[in-house]
């Protein structure tokens, strides 16, 4: 069994700063992390190659730097893992990126002919939900969203059993290999990956593709060319700021440091009584 | 694992970076444990970099190591509470190339080393922790990780595992570090456009300024306060010895909020943005706090050594000058294919003691102490030293002849006259 895991590097959403000035994402100093939603999916294929053998191949587009992204994957467990990465993808959207990735997949197929493809959900910093989606129907592979865990895999008979999270409830579906599975957060938990998997990350020779070696040949179909999206204007909503306000109590103690907090409030706000009382009523 | 390397290096701080740098360098099979997600993640520092340690181990990191500004100048405050009196050493001598200090920021600096060593044939492990050091007798053959199948082997072990070592601790080759002999220093980043840093310190581009502060902001407690540029942000914090902080019951962030209200030091952060708030363990008990450095198969640098200078505010480029003793240590003894006995790694301690590196432990030995018997220096000295500078500028139809009669007045009011000459006595012993 070939299982492909499609993940990308994402700037680490809840430490992304928005410049003071040009109201722009300051990216730089930003840690980059795998997509947390691609996690899922990368537990879920590690756990089917545990119990029934195969090879994992990870993918990610992306600038050379999301190399980091693979080499991780590879830590927790993946055999190999492939960078597609090329100047001319830059500017892609969803239409474009499923495109070349697409390409890419099947390029891995027809070296070890692949079972099932796994994406994350969404991404944390696009938010689309569309790239996997946007694969499955490229490559006319069945796709199961939102899929919640794998009951069972029946290679002989190339079939697959799932519960999918659908709205009021669950779904269990069995479709045929090959397929394309986006996991539902919180499924699974990501291992912890062992001392010797991480001297492998440290050492794998990463295989890097360009647009050719990933099979494109159609440039129109990627990068700026290939994206009909066009983001128009980019902003920050404006946090609300409460300045913050530093009291002197004498004393330490949990009681008169009550007793000063609340004489301030009552100060501050004198409806608060009533306020109070309102709310009860 | 069956795989088995010349020396594992814990850690990836400058110690740790140049001693594994420098064996990787040399041809040696090298690993480098790190326990944050990358190097630097974990790392905290002022930070002030020394270019000659650095330079001594890569001499071309100024091609592309991130650094911020290099100095020009250098003030040196004493506060009051409202008011500071202080010394400005400013020369254009500090912009000629190569430059001597850099502010930098160690969580890109860690980085660009880290990557140096890599390039060097190191192989590091990030987001991994060392739980114990195997022992076969007194000997340390390996470490013993906290992943699966975690237990590797080397010929030495380098601990640079930081001012706590932990490590060390539990194999018993120092004992647990006491208050009095480690500052806690606390510190925050401020964005500002680089204009503004530029026209509000009176710098060019790529210049840069530091202040060390002393004095009242302390509150009694013997530590010093610093304020640094970068190149779009100001680093500004304290710190104090820890058993300070334990009797005064002030709390590090509540002396930090204190000093940033200071009237000179607020027009100076003003309209920044914080970008971080970062806490630390500095090991400021000099000479005579230090552990023993080597062993059978092992050896520690960096501030796990308690390598610190505070009175120069020296400690990354001990931290990588004693990784790189310690790295030559065991490249000759695997040229001379002797085994890493403590007796051979007794080298490591020579080179040290040859070298600036202990010749200035050694010298303020006795400064800890001095202080720490001695508010004086943090209370007393400042106020009067401010209240001197403000009867002398203050014009008021007094004649400059009284004024000096009751500024001398004031200080013997507040401090002996036996006490004045002790203290300057202690302090001309101490930096002899």
């Amino acid at each position: 069994m070939h299982i492909v895991v499609c993940i990308k590097q994402v700037p680490d959403s809840a430490q992304i700063r928005v410049h003071p000035v040009t109201n722009t994402i300051m990216r730089q100093g930003v840690p980059a992390i795998v997509n947390p939603y691609d996690l899922f999916s990368l537990e879920e294929a590690l756990r089917l190659k545990d119990e029934y053998g195969g090879r994992v191949t990870v993918l990610s587009m992306g600038p050379p730097q999301a190399e980091a992204a693979l080499r991780k994957a590879i830590s927790f467990g993946a055999d190999d893992a492939i960078l597609v990465t090329d100047r001319a993808f830059a500017g892609s959207d969803t239409l474009a990126t499923s495109f070349a990735l697409a390409s890419a997949i099947q390029k891995i197929h027809e070296d070890m002919p692949v079972d099932i493809v796994f994406a994350g959900k969404q991404t944390i910093d696009g938010d689309t939900a569309q790239v996997g989606p946007g694969i499955a129907k490229r490559m006319d592979l069945q796709l199961l969203t939102y899929v919640s865990s794998i009951t069972d895999l029946d290679l002989e008979n190339r079939e697959i059993t799932l519960h999918r999270r659908a709205e009021g409830g669950v779904q269990v579906l069995k479709t045929s290999l090959p397929c394309l599975i986006t996991m539902l957060e919180g499924t699974n938990e990501m291992r912890f990956a062992t001392l010797p998997n991480m001297f492998r990350a440290a050492r794998y020779p990463l295989k890097q593709w360009d647009k050719d070696a990933a099979g494109i040949t159609d440039v129109s179909k990627i990068g700026l060319k290939g994206s009909p999206t066009i983001v128009s204007k980019v902003f920050a909503p404006q946090p609300k700021t409460i300045p913050a306000e530093i009291i002197d109590c004498e004393s330490k103690q949990p009681k008169d440091l009550a007793v000063t907090l609340l004489a301030k409030m009552f100060t501050k706000f004198p409806n608060l009584h009533e306020d109070i009382a309102k709310a009860n009523a | 694992m069956d795989e088995k390397f010349d020396a594992i290096v814990i850690g990836a701080g400058p110690s740790g970076n140049a001693a594994a740098y420098t064996m990787a360098k040399a041809g040696l099979k090298v690993l480098q444990i790190e326990r944050g997600e990358y190097p630097g993640s974990k790392n905290v520092q002022g930070a002030i970099l020394y270019s000659k340690a650095l330079e001594e181990i890569i001499p071309d990191f100024r091609e592309d190591a991130p650094l911020e500004r290099h100095l020009i100048e250098q003030q040196m405050w004493v506060l009051d509470d409202e008011s500071y009196i202080g010394t400005t050493y400013r020369s254009a001598e500090f912009n000629q190339e190569p430059y001597n200090r850099y502010t930098i920021i160690r969580a890109q600096f860690d980085k660009w080393f880290s990557k140096r060593v890599q390039e060097a044939g190191a192989l590091l492990v990030c987001e991994t922790t060392v739980t114990n050091l195997l022992m076969d007798g007194n000997r340390v053959i390996g470490v013993q990780t906290d992943r699966e199948n975690g237990a590797i082997y080397a010929d030495v072990v380098v601990l640079a595992d930081g001012v706590n070592s932990l490590l060390a601790k539990k194999a018993g080759f120092h004992a647990e570090l006491e208050p009095k002999d480690v500052a806690l220093a606390v510190k925050e980043i401020h964005f500002l456009p680089e204009e503004t840093i530029q026209s509000r310190f009176n710098i060019g581009e790529g210049e840069g300024v530091v202040i060390e502060m002393a004095g009242k902001i302390t509150q009694g407690m013997m530590g010093t306060g610093f304020l640094y540029t970068n190149k779009d942000s100001l680093t500004i914090g304290v710190g104090c010895m820890l058993s300070d902080f334990k009797q005064q019951k002030i709390t590090p962030y509540e002396l930090l909020e204190k000093m940033k209200a200071h009237p000179a030091i607020k027009p100076l952060l003003a309209g920044g943005e914080m970008k971080e708030y970062t806490a630390h363990l500095i090991p400021e008990g000099g000479y005579k706090a230090m552990p023993k450095l080597f062993g059978e198969g092992w050896m520690i640098v960096g501030d796990a050594g308690m390598f610190v200078n505070a009175v120069h505010r020296e400690g990354s480029n001990l931290a990588m000058t004693t990784g790189r003793y310690a790295a030559e240590a065991v490249i000759d003894l695997k040229e001379k294919k002797l085994p890493m006995t403590a007796a051979n790694l007794a080298r490591y301690q020579g080179r040290l003691e040859d070298s600036f590196v202990m010749k200035d432990m050694k010298k303020y030995k006795n400064m800890p102490e001095i202080f720490h018997k001695n508010n004086h220096f943090f209370t007393t000295y400042p106020e009067l030293l401010n209240r001197a500078a403000h009867t002398m500028l203050t014009v008021d139809g007094v004649d400059k002849k009284s004024k000096e009669r009751e500024i001398r007045k004031s200080f013997k009011q507040r401090r002996s006259l036996f006490g004045l000459m002790g203290d300057a006595f202690k302090m001309w012993r101490a930096f002899e």
